[in-house]
């Protein structure tokens, strides 16, 4: 069974961290890693940093920024997470833009994420059809599972759709809106929550986008399985550094 | 071959919708939608009355005597620098401002590099009254001021993209992010045949009255529909993709394609997107793109600032890759002077994107009775001060 699965399978509520690869510093990934874990985070996204972050607003693509100006890529990506697994045993999903992975080889990376014991992708300007149509077959040859996202615009339709081809969690994405733009839920998303809940979808829910502190956390988890901060933890990093990881965590839950 | 778009959004290998599931419920509606609203009689009637009447078309096909005399053979301008607002880029914004009212839209959002696509924008939202806000560089905002007052005058909005390297394609990411931001009110009117399915096939239909108008007006002076070739200037290529439409089946037509190399291919600083791209995805489509090794995507580099795209619109990179289409690069210094040399004969400053196209002729031999029809795809009024810096004027 994949570690997500795995870690799916648990009673709990899951909170899972997404980070820029590469930032502050262009060798604190595993450093990232390894503290996030031991402050009792159930999974994380390491972000691969891409120059134009179409879905992302201006923290996560500052971020991005600093990280290929300090010298991030692909390759030194997974030179830094060589051997992640012999310390750190929680799932890791390598969260990105699809033309970096394109230039790498689609299944040179996917061997790669194998390899590495990477559990998962999140590719969000690869959707549904063009998976389908062109990588599928790539994907699941190396186990890795592909999560898909949702949004309040997603008919009931096509989320029974994304919910019959996904094998792992969906990405509920909590509003319209770019990555760190939102503070707090209202009604709408409330009602968002409560419509997937009805729904009774085979693949647990992970919400993002707008979560940023305990109470968020709390709402967005009343219903879904878990959430993803992401924003607000790269402005935590900027601001405190990697000391301050610890205290982040703990703030949340 | 075919070099049309296939059912699943493709032209060969280049296409397709690489967008996040953000965006999918407006880019969906759009692609089960356009064609249905473009070929409705009401909207056909609606659109050509406003080409005719608003725009000035047809625009005249005018056969360049002293320009022929001088390059040895038949040379034909196809002049969309008459349209009003001075570009081929207003038939595409009439007819997606005619598909926005029927999508019951009424916030209208565009990117702009040079600022033509940007007026283009902004007059047609100023004729049927809709709200405009138009995405441009922080760098581009300074360089083309004429073009922000118009849009202002306008009434429209003009923001500054600050992220990136603050040009055409951060407008487009930061135009891509206010739809993701705006879902349900807002239509994306793109400029060029660039984004994820539909838009290259919805702006290339758009475009298309450019050969339909060629066709007819050979005909008309020559007896003969066809031309030897066509040719024009190619940045996302939208005047390209109107020029070449209704020629691409016709094997006897030359289509030849001509990119900003800037200040040379192998210079660094060049937009020569089919000798420098490799596929790759940039803005919702896969197509032939400039990027490092490492697949992050380069800054491009012209003089003009219509033509400096890192990536080529995919029916483009599909003509390249089968060999539909020939590739010419023409350097910044090359255009300048094909520009300066076409106001002295011909009495027409074109755009500094334009006179690209006009450069050809040291690469290019044609013979003496060949037709070759070029794209005039805008005026030089917006190039002034770059004309004015470069020769000194």
């Amino acid at each position: 069974m994949n570690r997500i699965n795995k870690k799916l399978s648990e009673g709990k509520k899951l909170l899972s961290i997404y980070f820029t690869a590469g930032y502050p510093n262009l060798n604190d990934t595993a450093s990232i890693i390894k503290q996030l874990e031991n402050s009792g985070v159930d999974m994380i996204e390491i972000g691969l940093p891409f120059s134009d972050p179409l879905a992302d607003g201006p923290t996560i693509q500052e971020s991005s920024t600093a990280a290929l100006h300090n010298g991030m890529t692909t390759k030194k990506l997974f030179e830094q997470l060589e051997g992640i697994r012999d310390t750190v045993s929680i799932p890791l999903i390598i969260m990105g833009y699809f033309n970096p992975m394109m230039q790498y080889g689609v299944e040179a990376f996917c061997a790669k994420c194998q390899e590495l014991g990477i559990d998962g992708l999140i590719l969000p300007d690869l959707p549904v059809a063009e998976y389908d149509l062109h990588y599928r077959k790539t994907f699941e040859k190396y186990g890795l599972v592909n999560v898909f996202l949702i949004t309040p615009q997603t008919s009931e339709e096509r989320i029974r759709f994304i919910d019959e081809v996904s094998d792992g969690f969906i990405y509920m994405v909590s509003s319209a809106s770019v990555t760190g733009s939102t503070s707090g839920f209202g009604n709408t998303q409330e009602d968002y929550f409560k419509r997937i809940e009805s729904m009774n979808l085979n693949n647990p829910q992970i919400v993002g986008f707008g979560i940023n502190n305990a109470e968020t956390f709390v709402q967005a988890t009343k219903t879904a399985k878990g959430a993803i901060i992401g924003s607000a933890f790269i402005k935590m990093l900027t601001k405190e550094g990697k000391q301050g990881i610890d205290a982040f965590v703990k703030s949340i839950r | 071959m075919n070099y049309h778009v296939d059912e699943k959004g493709y032209y060969g290998d280049f296409g397709g919708a690489y967008i996040p599931e953000m965006l999918y419920p407006n880019v969906e509606e759009l692609r089960s939608k356009y064609l249905e609203i473009m070929y409705e009689e009401e909207f056909q009637k609606e659109f050509n009355q406003l080409l005719k009447d608003y725009v000035g078309r047809p625009s005249p096909l005018y056969f360049a005597k002293r320009l022929s005399e001088k390059h040895g053979t038949q040379i034909y301008l196809k002049r969309e620098d008459l349209n009003h607002t001075g570009a081929h880029k207003i038939n595409n914004t009439i007819g997606q401002i005619l598909v926005a009212q029927r999508l019951g839209k009424h916030r209208i959002i565009a990117e702009t590099g040079a600022g033509q696509h940007g007026v283009a924008t902004a007059t047609v939202c100023a004729l049927v009254g809709l709200k405009c806000i138009v995405y441009m560089g922080e760098i581009d905002i300074k360089r083309q001021a004429p073009n922000v007052a118009r849009m202002k005058m306008l009434g429209a909005e003009v923001r500054p993209a600050m992220s990136g390297s603050k040009t055409l394609k951060d407008a487009t990411n930061e135009a891509i992010r206010d739809w993701i931001n705006n879902p349900v009110d807002t239509h994306y009117i793109i400029g060029s045949a660039i984004g994820p399915h539909p838009y290259p096939d919805m702006v290339t239909r758009f475009q298309s009255v450019i050969s339909e108008e060629i066709k007819w007006q050979l005909k008309e002076k020559l007896g003969k529909e066809n031309p030897d070739y066509v040719v024009a200037c190619v940045g996302g290529g939208s005047n390209a993709a109107g020029t070449y439409y209704h020629f691409l089946d016709e094997p006897e037509v030359g289509i030849i394609s001509v990119e900003a190399a800037g200040k040379g291919i192998n210079t660094g600083k060049s937009a020569a997107t089919s000798k420098l791209g490799r596929d790759g995805v940039i803005h919702g489509c896969k197509t032939l793109l400039m990027q490092t090794e490492d697949g992050q995507i380069t800054e491009p580099y012209s003089i003009s600032a219509g033509l400096d795209y890192p990536g080529v619109g995919p029916m483009h990179a599909h003509l390249a890759r089968t060999e539909r289409a020939e590739f010419i690069s023409v350097t910044d210094d090359d255009a300048m002077q094909a520009g300066l040399e076409l106001s002295k004969l011909e009495g027409i400053i074109p755009a500094i994107e334009t006179s690209h196209a006009l450069a050809i002729f040291d690469q290019k031999k044609f013979k003496k009775d060949d037709v070759v029809v070029i794209c005039l795809s805008g005026r030089g009024d917006k190039d002034l001060n770059n004309y004015i810096e470069y020769f000194d004027l």
